[in-house]
């Protein structure tokens, strides 16, 4: 079983309703963010084109932050999904460092933290509280493994990219182009 | 021309609007961790060549500095953490992929070890040290009898002290900067030039100082060797290196670098060290402080620049 998630960049609109879905759902501390919107403009008027993108932990096959983390506090449970065990991290900052995504943060009580894929609520088979939410239903979840989920059935269909391939990560958040 | 605009809604704090999550704590650590890979490297190597009595400094006196260098650079590590309480949790585990891992361990070795090579000679230091207890003084004799033993385990972890201080930042390719493994021979150079920089301030030898000066320029032309294939390298890489590299050559970090870690780091000591083996008057403090300094602001530039430097997407 492998999770992912596929993101439409010619639907989402950038309202955000993911981050502050994200927010309450895993009560992220004030000021900080789990998932993001990022635009990008692109080329010389008139010729402009806009890219929305939401972003968030890729849970990578091959993890930077799995790999340098000295204490196993970051993990990969089944699923393929990207976890830290508050208990066990020492707030070294070594997994921020190692993220070319820069998708983890320090959390004011010391440990480290990010997107869990709403790891708890994947377990009870719903969707991540982001997906959910989502108001133009842009973001695919599901077992890339399985041809008929969500996420393999428009991987199949459309054409796609993925951020920073050349880190070596294999990422597994999707955007759809 | 395209140009191109990229706004992230993403503000964490620490993260954004670029990485600083390591502040001052690592690369002072990285400076004494190098300082100590030096001083023990150099007391293990002489005390198993012999040389103990032609090179006192190295092999006696020096190695009393790297203790303290680890207690320090150790203390600074601590303060580096932010979930403190749970610092153990190094020890509960062996992570081969983790640098850090490797890097707690080593220190967890060579620390003791460091601590028990100087209390050997202690007493020669300071004669009229007493250690009080009877026992201590047993573990005192069967420390100067094992000190080859200690001698060999002290030379294999210093070497890997000096070079993990370099591959703890190379192991992270999400930092193009430090994404190099150049960074592991080339800070266990420069750790080993600043500990025969103190040696040689500390000697007052004049064939001792001559020899670690004489080292201490092959290690300063190897550095910068290996500097300068770290630019051929970054400049013939990819585009976030190309631009790591242009932090050095233009950007930003250009006087920093060049002025304080290659002109006075690097070429003024060797210049006055090469003016003093060939009989000037030099006071040997001047060109081991300018090493030492430029050590110093290597670890810290690099540690500021490569949190700055990251993938384009």
């Amino acid at each position: 079983m492998r999770y992912a998630m596929a993101i439409d960049t010619k639907k989402c609109v950038g309202c955000g309703d993911c981050v502050v879905a994200c927010q309450t759902e895993n009560n992220v501390p004030i000021g900080y963010c789990r998932d993001w919107v990022v635009e990008n403009v692109a080329g010389t008027y008139p010729q402009i084109e806009l890219e929305i993108r939401s972003e968030r932990c890729n849970h990578c096959e091959n993890a930077p932050c799995v790999r340098c983390c000295p204490t196993g506090a970051s993990y990969i449970v089944e699923g393929g999904v990207v976890l830290v065990e508050p208990n066990k991290c020492i707030g070294c900052g070594a997994c921020i460092e190692s993220c070319p995504y820069d998708a983890r943060y320090s959390h004011p009580d010391g440990y480290v933290d990010k997107c869990t894929f709403c790891f708890h609520r994947v377990q009870k088979g719903q969707d991540p509280a982001c997906v959910s939410v989502c108001p133009t239903n842009c973001m695919y979840f599901g077992d890339l493994d399985n041809p008929n989920s969500d996420v393999s059935k428009v991987l199949a269909t459309r054409k796609f990219k993925v951020l920073a391939p050349e880190a070596g990560t294999n990422p597994k958040i999707y955007y759809l182009i | 021309m395209k140009e191109e605009l990229i706004v992230s809604g993403r503000m964490n704090p620490g993260i954004d609007p670029y990485l600083h999550i390591w502040h001052w704590q690592i690369p002072l650590y990285l400076f004494l961790g190098g300082v100590a890979a030096g001083l023990l490297f150099f007391t293990s190597l002489y005390y198993i060549l012999g040389k103990e009595k032609e090179l006192p400094t190295a092999v006696k006196w020096a190695n009393f500095l790297a203790p303290v260098a680890l207690v320090v650079g150790l203390f600074a590590l601590f303060l580096d953490l932010k979930h403190k309480l749970f610092f153990w949790q190094l020890y509960t585990t062996i992570r081969l992929s983790s640098p850090m891992s490797w890097g707690a361990w080593t220190l967890m070795l060579i620390t003791p070890l460091a601590f028990v090579w100087s209390a050997s000679y202690l007493r020669e230091l300071v004669p009229s040290w007493d250690w009080k207890l009877k026992i201590l003084y047993d573990f005192e004799k069967l420390i100067i009898r094992y000190r080859k033993v200690i001698a060999w385990m002290l030379l294999l972890l210093s070497i890997i002290l000096g070079i993990y201080t370099g591959i703890l930042l190379s192991a992270f390719n999400a930092r193009p900067l430090w994404n190099t493994s150049l960074l592991g021979p080339l800070f266990l150079t420069s750790g080993l030039s600043t500990g025969a920089a103190i040696i040689m301030w500390m000697s007052k030898d004049h064939a001792e100082r001559a020899l670690f000066s004489k080292i201490d320029l092959i290690l300063i032309a190897t550095e910068l060797f290996f500097i300068i294939h770290l630019f051929m390298g970054f400049l013939a890489s990819t585009q976030v290196q190309i631009n790591a590299a242009e932090l050095f050559l233009g950007g930003e970090f250009t006087v920093s670098f060049w002025v304080f870690v290659i002109l006075l780091g690097l070429v003024l000591p060797a210049i006055l060290e090469i003016l003093e083996l060939r009989g000037y008057k030099v006071p040997v403090a001047i060109p081991a402080i300018l090493i030492l300094f430029g050590g110093l602001m290597f670890r810290f530039i690099m540690v500021e620049a490569g949190q700055i430097t990251r993938y384009l997407y």
